[in-house]
């Protein structure tokens, strides 16, 4: 690891005071289950790291009138604990819940969460997020079984969020402050596909740190599932994030969103709408799998996890109408 | 581990004490951004205080050097394994605030003010914690590696978690890993220590 400056700040002013306009000049440390692994890397070398974790004001999580208000700092244990959380938006404690180790758990936070770099191993071996050699990228004839099956080229990382998706799903804005100023981002666009080598897969920008996410009240029922090879100390391979709008036993309005099969969380239109009007059965849960992977384009070695997406959807669904 | 940055700042910042980035020099340019308040140290080595297994421990190290690294090099507790050093396999898990976590993802700059417990402040073949104890019963070793990550994040979890089912303990200790196997043993041994446990007496 490079050596570093280590600023301590106690409030988000004096936080955003020490970033920087270029990405590479500091890095915001949070709970450090990334930053200090991609530090040991040399994938990033910040010539200051900015530890958040004494800023009171990114603590908690509280209802306002604008819905569920959780700070950046909250971890995955208290997220996946939260009576709060638990009440109204089981897919995010499912969602936190199945990030697969207590230590991960404990030291994770919900900003670090969403703003962590892809697991990609080609990004992780230094070729890069869009690992291009040549003016080519290597994933499509490389080793791409863990890769994404949806919206490919030329990034085919994955996003590795395990709350994006369920934040897309329930429709979360994140709250980003910089010395300038602060704007709310729709999740659903914080997560961006990167084009080239220099944009980077979040909208945040580097003057800028992630203070909270605001879940939105409405009454849905929703649900998290997740696919995996291991149930311990490993990504999931696909997860499905549903939100449903209820009118009686039937569907009002669906939002379904897949995780770990694009480089960003995968809103899925065609399956919301094929539940539409319809009550949720092993045979409409089904469709709307099917529906969800139509546009699927997997890679040489991944169509496995087209198959894993389309049983996360259903089952994702059928779990949020069972409680 | 490299010091390529770092030399030239640190023998400045050694020469000016902790306080003393605030002056001239290289670093000048972050003393200029700083809004008034927020502190900066290093990037040479600080003085940091850490308060390991009840006892408060001063050492002198750079804002790079992590906790694990910390314990073991600087503090002579050679019980925390660095094995991954990438917060994936448990050896070095220690308990900060009564929580587990992976002292190779934590800068010791960073665990300032917190409570760390270690295996040595946990146990001794003298006094023999429970959790020690029954992994010693239930045969939940062999090459020893994660045997002390695997020991306190197991009383870590018990600490929480008092009456535990055997899916209970899997999924609990789920954050580490043993290359011999040893997870029946492990498994077992949690569940008698959780027995043994209760009453709190030797939590």
């Amino acid at each position: 690891m490079e050596s570093f400056a280590y600023a301590n700040p106690a409030t988000v002013e004096e936080a955003v005071g020490q970033l920087a306009a270029q990405w590479g000049e500091a890095d915001v440390l949070a709970g450090g289950t990334d930053l200090i692994s991609l530090m040991k890397e040399n994938l990033h070398a910040p010539r200051r790291v900015v530890n958040i974790k004494n800023i009171k004001a990114l603590e908690g999580i509280r209802k306002t009138a604008a819905g569920l208000r959780i700070g950046a700092l909250v971890t995955m244990d208290e997220l996946a604990k939260s009576a709060l959380v638990l009440a109204g938006y089981r897919a995010l404690a499912e969602a936190a819940a199945g990030i697969p180790s207590p230590q991960i758990r404990h030291m994770g936070t919900v900003g670090g969460d969403l703003c962590q770099r892809p697991r990609c191993w080609y990004y992780r071996g230094g070729f890069g997020l869009l690992a291009m050699k040549d003016g080519k990228s290597l994933v499509p004839e490389g080793e791409n079984k863990y890769h994404a099956i949806f919206g490919g080229g030329p990034a085919y990382f994955v996003s590795a969020s395990s709350l994006g998706p369920a934040l897309v799903a329930l429709g979360a804005k994140v709250k980003l402050v910089s010395a300038k100023g602060a704007r709310e981002v729709p999740v659903a666009q914080f997560f961006v596909t990167p084009k080239d080598g220099d944009t980077r897969e979040i909208a945040l920008r580097p003057d800028e740190i992630l203070t909270e996410v605001v879940v939105p009240g409405a009454a849905v029922k929703s649900a998290t599932y997740e696919v995996r090879q291991k149930t311990a100390l490993d990504w999931p391979l696909a997860t499905a994030s549903v939100a449903l709008e209820m009118n009686g036993t039937t569907v009002k309005s669906a939002k379904i969103v897949l995780g770990h099969v694009a480089p960003a969380p995968w809103d899925s239109p065609a399956a919301a709408h094929s539940l539409a009007g319809k009550q949720v059965t092993e045979a409409t849960a089904e469709a709307a799998g099917k529906a969800a992977v139509a546009d699927a384009r997997p890679l040489s070695q991944n169509a496995y996890k087209v198959t894993l997406a389309k049983v996360a959807v259903k089952r994702a669904l059928l779990n949020a109408v069972k409680g | 581990m490299s010091s390529k940055k770092g030399f030239s700042r640190r023998g400045f910042l050694q020469g000016a004490g902790v306080g003393g980035v605030l002056g001239t020099g290289l670093l000048e340019r972050e003393a200029e951004a700083a809004p008034a308040g927020a502190a900066i140290a290093g990037p040479g080595a600080v003085p940091i205080t850490l308060t390991i297994n009840g006892k408060p421990v001063n050492l002198t190290v750079e804002p790079r050097v992590t906790l694990i690294d910390a314990l073991r090099d600087y503090v002579d507790l050679t019980g925390a394994k660095r094995v991954c050093d990438r917060g994936t396999c448990g050896a070095c898990t220690v308990l900060m605030n009564g929580k587990s976590v992976y002292s190779c993802s934590v800068l010791a700059i960073d665990a300032q003010g917190k409570s760390i417990e270690t295996i040595e402040g946990m146990t001794s073949p003298e006094k023999m914690h429970p959790v020690s104890q029954a992994f010693w019963e239930n045969d939940a070793q062999q090459c020893g590696y994660c045997t002390s990550g695997f020991v306190v994040a197991c009383k870590g979890f018990l600490d929480e978690h008092p009456n535990p089912t055997e899916e209970d303990v899997k999924h609990g200790l789920g954050g580490n890993l043993c290359r011999c196997g040893t997870y029946m043993g492990v498994r077992a041994a949690a569940l008698q220590a959780a027995k043994q446990m209760k009453g709190g007496k030797n939590g």
